[in-house]
């Protein structure tokens, strides 16, 4: 299972945060801030596995994260998961990202967040990892566009952001 | 036009959208908060509004601030009515804001249990999918008890796409509602083999979550699993299987045998690290969950830590890591494969990556020996040293720690040593481990005598140094080590040098600083110096110098009466009375010192941490029970009063009755230890190789080298572990040239005695004895202490409640709760095809299509047919058998001379999932296995082709869980009793075919034997059986099998009070014998278990009958409530023996025997939980001697094994440790010890009456022969 999903930058500034158990607020705020402090201040060539500790869920738990330029993905994920497996579901996650909107850069995460989740919500539903298959996942994610397109075209068309 | 108006409104309102709010945060950057709280407003201001656009556009900007970390439940009604818009992007809007921020305590979470439903059946895929996403975050109980269903319906929805996301779900709704999992699973199953790989996968998903918790329901998995694991292509899919199966294999070591060779073959063949990865960890799984005698593997071990060592070495430091992660658990079962390795794990200590460092940390606790640990600690202590950052030095700290004090210091060959790496880590600054440290030299000060006086002088010069420790570090808890100190100095008070100074330093001022239990600890252990140096001080006649310290306490004590901690005041308060009474007598000349040391008079001894958790509850004592009857509610007023005026004169009696037992015990106690003194074959607990060496013959003439106290105790700051580790190398040098010389001796005068040297660790590793000769003192457990502590799981875990039985067929009162009434307004929906197919049609039946209702009777009617052709299927199997006792005698003629074809009775229902399952794993190519193992995967799946041959395919295919028993045991002697003597040669012959068949078994379990450790090439045994004649006359004689015990394949011990008795009919006669009825008195141990709705005196019905000349099988299956006594039972067989005119009654008695031989399960036992079951302690010892055998020791081995059901442990020459275990539990231990022709068993058994009763049926198998 995989218990959050966190996206923060270079300086632990949250992207995107996804946790699939719940948390207050405050508390959740603390995980990405420790998480971020964890995460930050190891080199660049070490290895990608963290154990989470207490941070969250204990001992079964490990952090698994990439850094991507300026920002980090961070998976929280239990034994069940295999770790080499979920490096590859993060590579997955940009790829498709980097597909939906074009060479992704920190500022796409910024401003619509909301997609991110919509293709996240594609990939891993409730903690556990739904598709993994990446033409799958950019099919229904942009079949969804087209439907929120095709019933939102009155301010879509005033509002163009991109 | 109206359009128009939506327009303007849109203009007017919109006046920040997300990515507005999101370009203002950035813009704000110095008043942050304060922006967003004005934006948080105008978001209040929009969801007044009625426009749904609108309040869909606040609602996604709350997401956003949740992010941020606001609070945004109080919009938690705005988002419900967002989701509840019909069109996608809000409701897609709603359902994210929902998963972010819903949760069980949301109390508007109930008002969407209909919206989620409609969305749910909504023809549009993707409302269902964004419906189905969002419930995954926020799902309740409730809702999970009110759209199982639902989502169960989902499950065969025609899109894959839906599919895949419901079965996914599932595991949600299971955890929340755990109700649902038995209806829902026979669907999930199903989509295990979906055509869609998606939903294959989820599928496999959740079932690998679920049986991650709970393995043993998912066993009956495996073949359709393995069948997956060999098909798929699917990486992602084939990962999980195989970590299931790395679940899987520890209940059942038969799937790991089949499991072995399609993983090895992955192994080679994958180019994908992570499956490679996750192949070697079930493979190390499959390896620990086998024997580790089998030598076949090891060929598999070599190629994981092949491939271990390959990711290891790699560049890429997440190989690295994950190949030290797996070496890790090779090192529990095969530290030797892994220590040869040492090399490049050391080397990876230096690594720059922490995570890496850890790993490698973990591993060096399996790779210390006695040789290497002051190294190893050496080089640990200059990691300390450099380590950076607090957390890792302080699992550096543990490690250290945990390395030495592993298995009761095994590998601390001078504790000395040991204690100055103690206080050398106590200069550690910023450590949160002062109290592992403490704990650690009390434990060794208390438990190894020899070392108390270096301990204690160590202890001494640290409370003086105590300023060092407790300068800035008040708060991360070194000062835990001055807890430990000032006991130590305190209690063996009578090995300091200078008690005054310690006494001094004791009470120092500076002590009021110190945490109050600290201080509390100084207070009471400098009253215990105080007494000592009194003792020293009036003995050297100086009078005033006694009265000089008296005064010394009076004055310094006040500090600590004036103490907060309640503790402290107390103890202080009552010491400096006591010293001031103390004081007035000294003023009168009178010598207190031998008075005031008799309060402290005595030993402590170390208690086992666990031994008040294993302290038996005496026979006949209900904890639950109410000791005096709760007063009912309305009494309970009246009452009261009562109580208090009661005389309490009870508590007296009581009292007094503890003391009794206290005394009692102690005696006990005492006599026990005399009885474990005695007794030479009573393993100590303390670590075996020092024992051994005390034995071993010239040991003790190898000079110890007395290491020089003089050395300078300790200057802080300067590390002295370093000079042990000098002194250890002369003095192992020196030891060696001894060693060199005594050999020589040795040789000369040619060995006279072999202690047990073999039994653990590598030669060389023996040769280093220990410095000092230390008694490890062992922990004191209660009498009779309890063998288990299990029970550790959390009572919380969320799973606990799907540790559900799934093989079980479904109940009505199971099926998924139904739409309730509520419900069924929002139903309009015409396209809802989900409806519910167990709806009863009386709810609702205006408002169910006529679809909907076909829909309903198909799949009624698929599960009608799946259970019949279920039915179907057994009925099949049994008449296949039935073909066999026919069709199968001219196949083989080892079987057709012998006529006994086998037929189950057991009254208890045995269920074909199981039985398949054990099938399946029954033709794992079992590497030494010939005859048998050919014809049972001839036979195939169970309901294919009829089988082929017969004989031994019914046999494995009807035993469930007795099977492996069979193959195990099936090979032995025969019993021989009175009765046989009288047999006439015909029946002898009969009987050495019988023998002749089982010699067929035996070869099948080959492996067993090896494991039993008779070697293959020591001379054949004899044949052996385990039937008996249990009664005989003109017309039929019954043979009965000595009982056998039917574990549930589950392992339930405690429903494991079952014995099945296999009893051979064959008729003698020429006439048809039918209407055959067994019956047994039952006794109120022993009870026949009869098909249900019969009465207690009723007979069981022997399900065939028998032709001229035929015999047959039929296994009965009896409770038992005690073991430990062997039971008798009086039976009667009555039936009807049919000729061609007439048909006569006829009735035949017996006596069943129940041994306690019989209660007994074959258990392998590894030799390090053998060992550690000896050590326990709570086993009580008894012994026999057998005089005369003449017999091979392997030969004598086997019959114990084959008729008492033990399995070897370990065998050395003429000595070999023996396991078994009753079917409730009871570890049963043997040393048997062979010399001439006199063999003696020394024998251990938490039931001591048990083990006299096995004993003495051993002790009657060899004296029969």
């Amino acid at each position: 299972m995989i218990r959050a999903i966190l996206i923060f930058n270079n300086h632990g500034k949250p992207r995107l945060s996804k946790f699939y158990e719940h948390y207050t607020e405050d508390t959740e705020q603390q995980i990405i801030r420790e998480t971020f402090h964890l995460v930050s201040k190891r080199d660049e060539n070490v290895c990608n596995f963290l154990e989470g500790g207490m941070l969250i869920g204990g001992s079964d738990y490990k952090l698994i994260y990439r850094h991507y330029a300026t920002l980090y993905f961070v998976f929280c994920v239990d034994s069940s998961e295999s770790e080499l497996g979920i490096l590859d579901l993060i590579q997955v996650f940009v790829e498709t990202l980097d597909k939906c909107f074009e060479n992704v850069c920190e500022l796409d995460l910024i401003f619509h967040v909301d997609k991110v989740h919509n293709i996240l919500a594609e990939m891993v539903m409730g903690g556990m990892v739904l598709e993994t298959n990446m033409n799958e996942i950019i099919m229904q994610v942009d079949a969804q566009n087209k439907m929120e397109k095709s019933e939102t075209f009155i301010f879509q068309s005033t509002r163009q952001d991109r | 036009m109206a359009l128009k108006i939506v327009k303007g409104s849109i203009d007017r309102m919109f006046d920040k959208n997300l990515q507005d709010l999101v370009r203002g945060i950035r813009n704000h950057k110095e008043d942050e908060a304060k922006y967003i709280s004005t934006c948080i407003d105008e978001i209040k201001q929009e969801l007044k509004q009625d426009n749904i656009a609108v309040k869909a556009n606040a609602v996604c900007k709350l997401t956003y601030l949740q992010m941020l970390g606001y609070d945004v439940s109080w919009a938690a009604f705005n988002i419900v009515e967002v989701m509840s818009s019909s069109k996608f992007t809000y409701k897609r809007i709603g359902y994210l804001a929902a998963s972010q921020c819903f949760h069980e305590s949301t109390d508007v979470i109930m008002l969407t249990t209909n919206q989620i439903r409609k969305d749910l059946s909504s023809p549009n895929q993707y409302d269902t999918g964004v419906a189905l996403t969002g419930l995954s975050c926020f799902v309740t109980p409730d809702l999970a008890r009110d759209l199982a269903n639902d989502i169960m319906t989902l499950m065969s929805h025609t899109k894959p796409y839906i599919r895949k996301k419901a079965v996914l779900i599932m595991y949600k709704v299971f955890l929340k509602y755990p109700e649902s999992l038995r209806p829902a699973f026979p669907r999930l199953k199903e989509k295990l083999e979906d055509p869609d790989p998606g939903v294959q996968s989820a599928a496999v998903n959740v079932i690998c979550e679920l049986a991650r918790r709970n393995p043993k329901n998912y066993l009956s998995l495996a073949p359709l699993f393995f069948k997956l694991m060999t098909s798929s292509t699917n990486n992602w899919v084939l990962i999980k299987i195989i970590k299931l199966f790395g679940a899987l294999t520890p209940l059942e070591p038969r799937l790991g045998k089949k499991l072995i060779e399609p993983l090895t073959n992955l192994i080679h063949s994958t180019s994908a690290m992570s499956l490679l990865y996750e192949c070697v960890n079930t493979v190390i799984a499959v390896l620990i969950s086998l024997s580790s005698g089998m030598p076949n593997h090891s060929a598999s071990i070599q190629l994981c830590v092949q491939k271990l060592r390959i990711l290891i070495e790699d560049s890429d430091q997440n190989l690295k890591y994950l190949g030290l992660l797996a070496m890790s658990k090779i090192l529990k079962t095969h530290p030797k494969s892994v220590q040869s390795h040492k090399d490049l794990i050391l080397q990876c200590l230096d690594d720059k990556d922490e995570s890496i460092r850890l790993r490698a940390l973990d591993l060096l606790y399996g790779m210390v020996s006695k040789k290497n640990l002051m190294e190893i600690v050496k080089k640990l202590m200059l990691h300390v040293d450099k380590a950076e950052g607090t957390t890792y030095r302080d699992e550096l700290l543990t490690k250290i720690i945990d390395i030495c004090s592993q298995s009761n210091y095994q590998y601390i060959t001078n504790f000395e040593w040991y204690i100055s790496i103690l206080v050398e880590l106590t200069r550690l600054e910023g450590t949160r481990h002062g109290h592992l440290i403490a704990s650690q030299m009390l434990d060794v000060a208390i438990r190894v005598k020899a070392i108390r006086i270096f301990a204690v002088a160590q202890m001494a010069t640290l409370l003086d140094n105590a300023h060092l420790l407790t300068g800035n570090m008040q708060r991360n808890g070194i000062c835990e080590v001055l807890y430990a100190a000032a006991w130590i100095c305190g209690e063996f008070s009578e090995h300091l040098e200078n008690p005054m100074q310690t006494l001094e330093a004791m009470l120092r001022p500076k002590v009021a600083t110190l945490p109050g239990h600290i201080q509390a600890v100084y207070v009471q252990n400098a009253a215990k110096l105080f007494s000592t140096v009194l003792k020293s001080q009036e003995g050297s006649t100086e009078g005033t110098a006694a009265q000089e310290t008296s005064q010394l306490m009076i004055d310094r004590l006040p500090l600590f009466v004036q103490s907060a901690n309640l503790e402290v005041q107390e103890r202080a308060s009552c010491i400096l009375q006591l010293v001031k009474y103390i004081q007035k007598l000294q003023q009168k000349e009178v010598e207190v010192a031998e008075e005031v040391s008799a309060l402290f008079a005595g030993e402590l001894n170390p208690v086992a941490p666990k031994a008040q958790k294993k302290v038996p509850v005496p026979e006949g004592l209900d904890l639950d029970a109410w000791i005096n009857e709760p007063p009912s509610e309305s009494e309970s007023e009246d009452e009261q009063p009562k109580a208090i005026f009661a005389k309490e004169e009870p508590k007296h009696s009581r009292s007094r009755h503890t003391e009794v037992d206290e005394k009692e015990l102690a005696r006990r106690r005492e006599a026990r230890k005399q009885e474990q003194a005695n007794n030479p074959f009573y393993i100590k607990a303390s670590p075996s190789s020092q024992k051994v060496y005390q034995e071993s013959p010239g040991v003790e003439h190898i000079p110890v080298v007395q290491i020089d106290l003089t050395v300078p105790l300790k200057v802080p700051g300067l590390p002295m572990s370093d000079q042990y580790l000098k002194l250890e190398e002369e003095r192992r040098q020196k030891e060696r040239a001894d060693k060199k010389k005594k050999e020589k001796k040795k040789r000369k005068e040619k060995r006279s005695g072999r202690g047990r040297r073999h039994d653990s660790g590598p030669e060389s590793e023996e040769d280093i004895t220990p410095a000092h000769m230390v008694d490890i003192v062992t922990e004191e457990m209660p009498e009779n202490a309890l063998p288990s502590d299990d029970d550790d799981k959390d009572p919380n875990d969320p799973h606990k409640a799907l540790d559900i039985d799934l093989d079980k067929p479904l109940a009505d009162s199971e099926k998924l709760p139904v739409r309730s009434h509520r419900a069924a307004k929002v139903a309009k929906s015409p396209v809802e095809d989900g409806d519910a197919e167990n709806t009863p049609p009386s709810q609702e039946p205006k408002k169910k299509s006529s679809k909907e209702k076909r829909e309903k009777k198909k799949d009624k009617d698929r599960d009608r047919k799946k259970s019949k052709e279920e039915k179907k299927k057994k009925k099949h199997k049994h008449e296949e058998k039935e073909e066999d006792l026919l069709g199968g005698e001219a196949d083989e003629p080892v079987v057709q001379s012998e006529d006994t074809t086998e037929v189950v009775a057991l009254p208890t229902s045995t269920n074909a999932e199981v039985s398949d399952l054990d099938f399946w794993l029954s033709n794992a190519p079992v590497p030494s296995n010939t005859q048998e193992a050919a014809t049972v995967a001839a036979t195939a799946e169970a309901d294919s082709v009829p089988e082929a041959t017969s004989g031994t395919a019914p046999d494995s295919d009807h035993d469930e869980p007795k099977n492996s028993e069979l193959e195990e045991t099936k090979s032995s002697k025969h019993k021989k009793k009175k009765q046989k003597k009288e047999k006439e040669e015909k029946e002898k012959k009969k009987k050495k075919k019988h023998h002749h068949h089982h010699r067929h078994h035996s070869d099948g379990g080959a492996d067993e034997s090896v494991q039993n450790g008779t070697v293959e090439d020591e001379e054949p045994l004899p044949p052996m059986s385990n039937y008996c004649l249990l009664a005989e006359n003109s017309y039929i004689k019954m043979m009965m099998e000595d009982a056998d015990e039917v574990c549930d394949i589950q392992g339930n011990l405690q429903d494991g009070s079952q014995v099945v008795v296999s009893v051979i009919f064959e008729n003698k006669c020429d006439s048809l014998l039918k209407s055959m009825e067994f019956n047994v008195l039952d006794s109120l141990n022993s009870k026949l278990q009869r098909p249900e709705g019969s009465g207690p005196h009723d007979g069981f019905t022997v399900p065939f009958q028998l032709p001229p000349g035929v015999s047959n099988e039929a296994r009965l299956v009896f409770t038992v409530q005690s073991i430990v006594m062997p039971q008798k039972m009086k039976g009667t067989l009555t039936f009807i023996v049919k000729n061609e005119d007439s048909s006569i009654h006829e009735k035949l008695d017996f006596k069943l025997h129940f041994t306690c031989t019989s209660y007994l399960i074959t258990t392998p036992c590894y030799s390090d939980a053998f060992a550690k079951l000896l050590e326990s302690g709570d086993l009580k010892c008894s012994s026999v001697r057998l005089e005369e055998v003449n017999m091979p020791f392997h030969h004598l081995l086997a019959r114990i094994c084959f008729h008492h059901h033990f399995s070897v442990v370990e065998r050395i020459d003429s000595c070999a440790s023996m396991y078994s275990r009753s079917i409730q539990g009871h570890h049963v231990c043997l040393l048997v010890k062979t010399s001439g022709q006199t063999v003696s068993i020394d024998a251990k058994c938490d039931e001591p009456t048990l083990l006299g009763n096995v004993l003495d049926e051993i002790k009657q198998t060899f004296s029969q022969c």
